[in-house]
């Protein structure tokens, strides 16, 4: 769309361009390129200050030969894995029934608004008040009269199979993808499936021959962002995961802060791994960019 | 059972499991102690409040600090995000696609993959341990959320209002004080309420950025969880969620319909 209003009379709109995004460009290229640089730097062990001026390898060997840093990987691959999948198909559910009317429609949607800008942090501790053992629900089996102490109640927190952290996640990232797909709808219209469903389609079909395909993109996108998200974020497991195996982030923290400096390294290279995996799911939604741009003229 | 009534019951459950996490929180704030097995707290008391609030347990300063930070990041976000939004709301022109995804990767790449690379930086400049530095740090999930959002209100903007005001003799300046500036303002204000809840919500990059001198209202929180003073945690956690709860009564009506742009930014 190169406009009237474009072609300013003073300059280009080469240069015009280039004015306008320089300083978000150079700000964001200056923090987050060079931070992410330096890391990737740091993992080849190329630290000229202590005079380690040969990059090698040696940092991600050390991780990959650890049983550590494998079953750390493992578990956030778990934790984003059923985190997104639980949260993205009950998100579904939620955006189509936010879709309708019923009675308490507008609280319901207060809700989940108010809960995207809860800061994780401030759930991970909910969570863990609410489903602990010594927590809200272990206190309501006990007056159900199901344990007598707390340690009857089943571990929810701290625990191998992240529970507490999965359950923070769902609780998080369910209104997310639901608002995502709720502003996908909206600009669908509503009438395709009503369409299917006067041609003689069941519910299920008009829902996933009509109404799944055109959420697909959306659904997509924002799974992919809660992929990366859950799979790297520190607060949560700090606060809701179990000792060992810690997952991943926890234990790049870990490895960083060590009083042995010889372990920055190896944090690096956990570092780019998780910046791997963050970079994969974004050439994955990315594709349709390029595919937009090659329109361009 | 019926359709609506199945309907009613869906929501009863989405509704309650929304709230249930953020109840037990509320009323440890107002418990004196709290022990398993009672259901509420045998003794209620205002004691974690008035101490959340009095002068030694630096809730106060905190919440000044955070402000702060969350305020500067915005305005910056914004100066610099409005140029680069109406670049990529108005004009196609090649390599869009990879501006966008530089633009975009902050917000895929989880802090963690930058902060260790980036302390070194800082290190190098002194920023480590300062709010400037912090202020920094939080731009780099802020500012492409402020990109994004803005390419979108700009990609509304009908060009052509500015075109006529330039022919009708408006110098630049004057055009986007008297033309762009009021279209735009709207989104600007969405935007900038959730560029401070962003910055607001940051937890690692303070911390390692911040060094311990920076103590922002998270990392006090989490001290205190810790420390397992449940109820002070619970004051400190409502407070912290209080300017949330603003921005949604502020900007209920808008957020469903402004797509998806705006979601995207509370990610970090």
């Amino acid at each position: 769309m190169p406009d009237l209003a474009a072609k300013g009379p003073e300059l280009t709109d080469r240069t015009r361009l280039a004015l306008l995004l320089a300083p978000a460009l150079l700000l964001l290229g200056g923090l987050f390129l060079a931070g992410l640089g330096l890391t990737l730097l740091r993992s080849f062990r190329y630290m000229p200050a202590l005079g380690l001026t040969e990059p090698d390898l040696a940092a991600y060997v050390a991780i990959l030969t650890t049983p550590d840093f494998l079953k750390s990987l493992a578990l956030s691959l778990w934790i984003a894995g059923a985190s997104t999948i639980l949260a993205a198909s009950l998100a579904i559910g939620a955006a189509l029934l936010l879709r309708q009317t019923f009675p308490g429609r507008a609280v319901v949607s207060f809700l989940v608004q108010l809960n995207l800008t809860v800061p994780h942090i401030v759930g991970a501790i909910g969570i863990l008040y609410l489903v602990s053992q010594s927590g809200s629900f272990a206190r309501l089996a006990h007056a159900a009269g199901l344990i007598a102490t707390p340690a009857e109640f089943p571990v929810l927190t701290h625990d191998p199979y992240a529970i507490g952290i999965i359950l923070l996640y769902v609780w998080k990232e369910l209104p997310f993808i639901t608002l995502i797909l709720l502003a996908n709808l909206q600009t669908l219209g509503e009438d395709h499936e009503a369409v299917a469903r006067s041609l003689g389609a069941s519910r299920w079909q008009a829902f996933r021959h009509v109404l799944l395909p055109m959420i697909l993109p959306g659904l997509a996108a924002s799974s992919a962002l809660v992929f990366a998200f859950a799979f790297g974020a520190y607060e949560v497991p700090l606060v809701l995961g179990q000792h060992a195996p810690k997952a991943l982030p926890v234990l790049a923290w870990q490895a960083w802060t060590d009083t042995d400096l010889a372990t920055r390294p190896e944090a690096m290279a956990m570092a780019i791994v998780i910046a791997v995996v963050g970079l994969a799911l974004l050439a994955l939604v990315a594709r349709g960019l390029i595919a937009g741009d090659r329109d361009a003229p | 059972m019926r359709p609506d009534r199945l309907r009613l019951l869906a929501a009863l459950a989405l509704a309650s499991f929304l709230i249930l996490p953020l109840l037990p929180l509320a009323i440890w704030s107002f418990a004196h102690g709290w022990r398993f097995p009672d259901l509420l707290p045998q003794v209620w008391s205002l004691k974690a409040w008035s101490y959340a609030l009095g002068p030694r347990s630096g809730v106060l300063q905190s919440l000044g600090v955070t402000t702060g930070i969350a305020l500067a990041t915005t305005i910056l976000a914004a100066l610099v995000g409005i140029p680069a939004g109406r670049a990529l709301g108005q004009y196609r022109f090649r390599g869009k696609g990879l501006v966008t995804l530089l633009l975009l990767a902050p917000a895929f790449l989880p802090g963690i993959a930058v902060v260790f690379g980036l302390h070194g930086i800082f290190l190098r400049l002194g920023l480590v341990g300062t709010v400037p530095g912090v202020i920094l740090a939080h731009l780099i999930p802020v500012l492409p959320y402020m990109v994004l959002v803005m390419a979108a209100v700009f990609s509304r903007l009908d060009p052509d209002f500015e075109a006529q005001a330039r022919c009708l003799g408006a110098t630049a300046w004057q055009t986007f004080r008297n033309v762009t500036l009021p279209a735009i303002l709207p989104g600007l204000m969405t935007a900038a309420l959730f560029a401070f809840l962003v910055s607001w919500s940051q937890y690692l990059l303070t911390l390692a950025i911040g060094g311990g001198r920076v103590q922002t209202l998270p990392l006090l929180l989490f001290g205190f969880s810790s420390a397992g003073r449940n109820d002070i945690t619970g004051a400190i956690a409502l407070l912290y969620i209080l300017p949330g709860l603003l921005v949604i009564l502020l900007t209920a009506r808008q957020i469903t319909g402004r797509g998806a742009a705006l979601a995207i930014g509370l990610r970090p």
